[in-house]
């Protein structure tokens, strides 16, 4: 089902005209309204007025997180405070988040692509939509929130957490919808089969789900144990949060950017070079009609590549792979971006603690497990176990507030951790995805 | 009055205990007494050796974590409720026990129970005014 057929379906050439003019107004007026993208453009020896096909864009600057950071909290927005109306914040590599603003335009065009999102899964106006995205400043719950209420369809605002009660609130509403992270998915399955709850007996026929990477044998697994067709979508909150591509559920092969709001390249991630169709590198997102806080040429450091063969449901936007990884380190746990420097910054901020660390994932049934290993030295080292204990919950907690992330502590012993050279290997994934 | 006692941070990994003991024993340390304290993927190996200083220096040397920590040793008589009436003097003072273990002197009529108190010197204080034998460092690391 296509939600707006029009540009949804719009013939290569004139999306490409369409996407040439908005990148053209948006370079124009990041450069003429945010300081730091006049100097990047400046710096790069280009004028928005040099953009004069497509073909152009490799030539603009980059954006990078660290540029997000640094411009910390408002400063890449290219309206006034008095016109934006929504605030959200993903987690920051350095404890700080990365914020980003919607105009009133700006969440219409979000709710807008939400809706695409969920049409494109199969939900109708008359579905109802247990949405267990966290809400906050967190962009799942809310924009598939406004996304379902564009559609039409009934929604559960139920967030996460409390999964005894989701099972209850499924049974008894009979949603028909089910949006969350896949292993939330997984692990909805799991306490509903505790409980004694057969997911065949539930009106639950779509699952659309993502924030997290996952392969397409969980997807089976998934579809498998709630009765269901699981479709994968992608975002992400410097881009506008989801709803920038998603799968059809004809094909459930690649993700359909919607390419009349947001350009995709894949570059390589050493050399900055953009990549042809069918190579594998870094997604890199130009935002052509976001209107706060727009952004060139952003580097997700997510894996994936294009491909721009026509789909069987007659969408003309090119599809994106399954991301399968990350240029850097950044761990996606339950949903929760982590950079192991955020995990570090705790430990030491705990007096005394060894800077020697590893993060160890594991996925146990349908969930992440992070267990942080710290070495234990001479200072914070107790003869008592109870003071060793308390150590551990010290860290959890911290690391808790910190992150939102619930992880394990394992105390082991000195220069048991793998030293290295150059940079530290911090993390061990041994999820099977 | 007091007695040095080491503590050594173990994972729980097999062997671990092992190398332990083989490092005290090629640096030529003997074991008096000894108790592990474990917790799930942990435990603490505290133990009272001849020779305190050479052990931690070997230990350390071995990039074992190792710490110092000053207990008791108190003489009990080696008969039903020898150890009962030194808790019962305990009790009445409110003195809190950390933790404990007991080792049996060779050839002697009495136990060796080590006690682990938040209040040493006044634990130390209760219990002589009661008459119990608290012993010396030197004559627990010679036992």
């Amino acid at each position: 089902m296509i939600y707006n057929k029009k540009f949804e379906t719009l013939p290569r050439v004139e999306l490409e005209a369409l996407q040439l003019k908005r990148l053209q107004d948006v370079a124009k007026r990041l450069y003429e309204r945010v300081p730091f993208s006049k100097k990047a453009f400046d710096d790069a020896g280009i004028k928005p007025d040099d953009i004069k096909e497509l073909g152009d864009l490799k030539n603009l600057p980059f954006t990078n997180k660290s540029d997000l950071r640094d411009n910390y909290p408002f400063g890449l927005f290219t309206v006034s405070m008095d016109d934006i109306v929504r605030i959200h914040a993903s987690s920051g590599t350095t404890g700080k988040p990365t914020v980003v603003g919607y105009t009133k335009n700006d969440i219409d065009t979000w709710s807008e692509l939400m809706a695409r999102t969920l049409a494109s899964a199969g939900v109708t106006k008359g579905d109802i939509i247990h949405n267990a995205y966290g809400y906050g400043l967190f962009t799942g719950g809310l924009g598939f929130h406004y996304g379902a209420e564009t559609l039409g369809s009934s929604v559960i605002p139920i967030s996460g957490g409390n999964t005894k009660r989701q099972i209850m609130i499924m049974k008894d509403f009979g949603p028909t919808v089910l949006t969350c992270t896949p292993s939330y998915a997984l692990h909805l399955a799991e306490v509903a089969e505790e409980v004694g709850v057969d997911f065949k007996e539930m009106k639950l026929k779509i699952g659309v789900l993502g924030a997290e990477p996952w392969s397409n044998k969980m997807r089976l697994e998934i579809e498998k144990k709630l009765n269901i067709d699981a479709i994968d979508l992608y975002g992400l909150s410097e881009i506008i949060g989801p709803g920038v591509s998603t799968e059809c559920l004809e094909a459930k092969d690649g993700l359909h950017v919607f390419e009349d709001h947001f350009i995709p390249e894949i570059i390589d991630p050493n050399t900055g070079e953009t990549l042809p169709y069918g190579e594998k590198g870094e997604l890199v997102f130009t935002t052509i009609t976001k209107e706060a806080f727009p952004v060139i040429r952003y580097r997700t450091r997510d894996i994936s590549s294009l491909n721009p063969e026509p789909c069987k449901c007659g969408r003309t936007h090119v599809r994106m792979d399954r991301i399968s990884g990350r240029t850097d380190d950044m761990l996606i746990i339950r949903g929760v971006n982590v950079f192991p420097s955020q995990i570090e910054s705790v430990l030491l901020n705990i007096k005394d603690v060894e800077p020697h660390y590893q993060l160890i994932v594991e996925r146990e049934g349908a969930l992440d497990i992070l267990e942080v290993r710290v070495e234990v030295n001479e200072t914070v080292f107790s003869d008592e176990i109870k003071g060793l204990q308390k150590l551990e919950s010290d860290i959890e907690k911290e690391i808790k507030d910190l992150l939102g992330v619930s992880v394990t502590i394992k105390l082991v012993e000195p220069k048991t951790i793998q030293r290295s050279e150059g940079k530290a290997v911090r993390v061990i994934d041994n999820r099977k995805i | 009055m007091k007695v040095e006692q080491i503590s050594v941070f173990l994972e729980n990994k097999s062997g671990r205990l092992a190398e332990v003991t083989k490092i005290l024993s090629d640096g030529g340390v003997n074991i008096r007494a000894l108790y592990l304290a474990d917790a799930s993927d942990f435990g603490v190996l505290r133990f009272i050796v001849n020779d305190t200083k050479k052990a931690k220096e070997v230990l350390q040397k071995n990039n074992f974590t190792v710490v110092k920590t000053e207990v008791i040793a108190v003489e009990v008589p080696d008969r039903p409720g020898g150890l009962a009436e030194i808790l019962e003097i305990l009790k009445k003072d409110n003195i809190n026990v950390e933790y404990m273990y007991a080792f049996v002197e060779r050839s002697s009529d009495n136990a060796v129970i080590v006690f682990r108190f938040d209040e040493t010197d006044k634990a130390i204080d209760v219990l002589t005014k009661n008459n119990i034998t608290v012993l010396s460092g030197e004559r627990v690391y010679s036992l």
